[in-house]
């Protein structure tokens, strides 16, 4: 591995900074709505999901049409499958695990037909960012805007029929609107994932923020706040330690993430025993 | 001012007119006539799956009746009633679910309202009247998973308060409590219907806890039901019609047990 040095390394800060905003909106994003995931145990789905947005982005590469749309299609469509077919937790994973490998199945022949370029192949795999264009960063920026926007608006409800499911239906929480919009915010943000880290590896955006913030906590303020910060360091880490070097950003930003969640099990641990 | 110092209310809180409920070809009950006034504690007592909590939920209006009405404040109950506090069947908070114990009360202040995640002074002040009121406040910034069994139930008490209901539906408020807590929470629960005339529908497997606190029986068994004070639903005749079958029922030292029911051959318990 080599490293550039500090001035080189500035003008590639340079080029590369559209990316390195998109990555920090989609850590705090992904940090968010991470504590969702958890809390509605939708870890799994959110690995479906990607697979799909997956199979959408790489036939709009075959296509030639924009790829960011195609990953949302494919998104949204995985979203509602789930959200209509799997109310219940052990419908849901059987019909995630039947989407899964059929999602990545179709992208991986979508790609075998594409006569385009390799390194753009499995970049919606293992992550591209840095190859993706600017109106495109654009498009992510803002998507991850409106879901951000849209998330800090149903918060409170949200967070009641996750947690406290029969007596916030009772208090006249909508639930089955409530789920309806989470399941589309939740396709957005893994179709957003899938242009930055890849298909395979948005979990670390979408989950292990949020898990690593809730082996330190059980504040509802504290944990989206740390799992906020953990996404966002380790997207906008990963970008900038895989610029000074030759390796792919995915692997710093997984790494990162992981390492966080590490320490917070560490003092998490510490902490139960010292109580 | 105790109930019955206060202006008689005349309409009842709570009624149902010809309620009947099933689900496939079985029968919960049916014909059902129930008036709940004003500051009354009713008991409804019954084996599992005879439709207590169907029942509950009749009057939430989270379960359509087959045949009938539910009225609340004379209005048809539907979802989200301002005025109706809710302590649903107890089930296991997981140990890691981010909530500590005032943020569960908080959720009943101010849960169902959407927009920016900000808590007021007054949702705060209203959270810490709640927790003050149920004797809550030592462990009320503890996650909820760590906290006992009666812990938990004192805030799901606190939580069910938060809008100062007119009627409170509690759905086994003391299952798996020992004896003392099952004493202290139904007391918090009868000290706020003397203090502030709410009415109380309280299902329960085992009346002795309550016995002191009840003014009315909804006894389901079987299809049928019986309402009436404990005196004229807990005895052996008319238990035994209501189960077809040969039941008594001892008293000693204040207590009630029922022997012979049928369901309570399908779980430990004692009815009433
Ligand atoms: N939504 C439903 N669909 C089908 N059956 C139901 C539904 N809700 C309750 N039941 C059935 O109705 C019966 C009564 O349930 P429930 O009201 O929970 O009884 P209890 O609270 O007295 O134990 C049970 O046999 C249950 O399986
Ligand atoms: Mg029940």
């Amino acid at each position: 591995m080599t490293f550039v040095d500090p001035a080189t390394y500035l003008q590639l800060l340079g080029l590369v900074q559209n990316s390195i905003i998109a990555a920090a909106v989609l850590g705090i994003v992904g940090g968010l709505i991470g504590v969702f995931v958890m809390q509605r145990d939708m870890a799994f789905a959110v690995h479906g999901i990607s697979e799909l947005s997956f199979a959408g982005a790489a036939a709009a590469l075959l296509l030639g049409i924009n790829v960011v749309a195609g990953s949302i299609v494919g998104s949204l469509i995985a979203a509602a499958l789930i959200g209509v077919l799997g109310a219940k937790a052990r419908d849901r994973n059987s019909i995630i695990g039947v989407l899964m490998p059929f999602g990545l199945g179709l992208g991986i022949l979508f790609l075998a037909l594409y006569p385009g370029r390799s390194g753009n192949k499995f970049g919606l795999l293992t992550g591209q960012i840095i190859s993706v264009d600017l109106p495109q960063l654009g498009l992510l920026i803002a998507i991850s805007i409106v879901v951000l926007v849209s998330l800090l608006v149903v918060w409170r409800p949200l967070t009641f029929d996750s947690l406290d499911p029969e007596v916030a239906s009772a208090r006249g929480v909508p639930s089955r609107a409530l789920s309806f919009v989470f399941m589309t915010l939740l396709g957005l943000t893994v179709a957003v994932s899938v242009q930055i880290i890849g298909a395979l590896l948005v979990l670390a955006l979408l989950v292990t923020p949020a898990a690593a913030a809730l082996r330190v906590s059980s504040s509802p303020v504290l944990v989206p706040v740390l799992s906020m910060i953990f996404g966002f360091v380790s997207a906008v880490g990963g970008i900038l330690l895989a610029i000074g070097g030759s390796l792919p950003i995915s692997p710093y930003i997984t790494t990162i993430s992981f390492a966080i969640y590490l320490v917070c099990r560490l003092v998490g641990s510490r902490a139960k025993v010292a109580r | 001012m105790t109930p019955s110092e206060a202006l008689p209310d005349p309409a009842p809180v709570l009624s149902i007119r010809g309620g009947a409920l099933g689900f496939g070809d079985r029968a919960l009950w049916s014909g059902l006539d129930l008036d709940v006034s004003q500051g009354e504690f009713i008991a409804v007592l019954g084996g599992n799956g005879t439709g207590k909590t169907s029942l509950l939920r009749a009057m939430l209006g989270e379960q359509k009746l087959d045949s009938g009405e539910v009225l609340v404040d004379g209005h048809p109950a539907h979802r989200g009633h301002r005025r109706m506090g809710y302590i649903p069947q107890q089930k296991i908070v997981a140990p890691g679910t981010p909530l500590r114990g005032r943020d569960l009360v908080m959720l009943g202040v101010n849960g169902q309202r959407f927009g920016p995640p900000i808590t007021t002074r007054d949702d705060r002040a209203a959270v810490d009247a709640l927790l003050t009121a149920v004797g809550a406040e030592t462990f009320a910034d503890r996650p909820l998973g760590s906290l006992s069994g009666g812990e938990q139930q004192r805030l799901r008490v606190a939580q069910a308060l938060a809008d100062d209901p007119k009627l409170l539906l509690c759905d086994e408020p003391l299952m798996s409590l020992d004896l003392q807590h099952q004493r202290a929470v139904s007391e918090l629960i009868d000290r706020r219907r003397q203090q502030h005339g709410t009415a109380v529908v309280f299902v329960t497997h085992d009346i002795n806890p309550v016995l002191s606190m009840v003014d009315r029986v909804l006894y389901l068994a079987q299809g049928r039901f019986t309402i009436g004070t404990p005196d004229e639903v807990l005895r052996d005749d008319v238990l035994s019609r209501l189960y077809g079958t040969p039941v008594e029922v001892f008293r000693s030292r204040g207590r009630v047990v029922v022997v012979g029911a049928p369901e309570a051959e399908h779980h430990h318990e004692v009815i009433a």
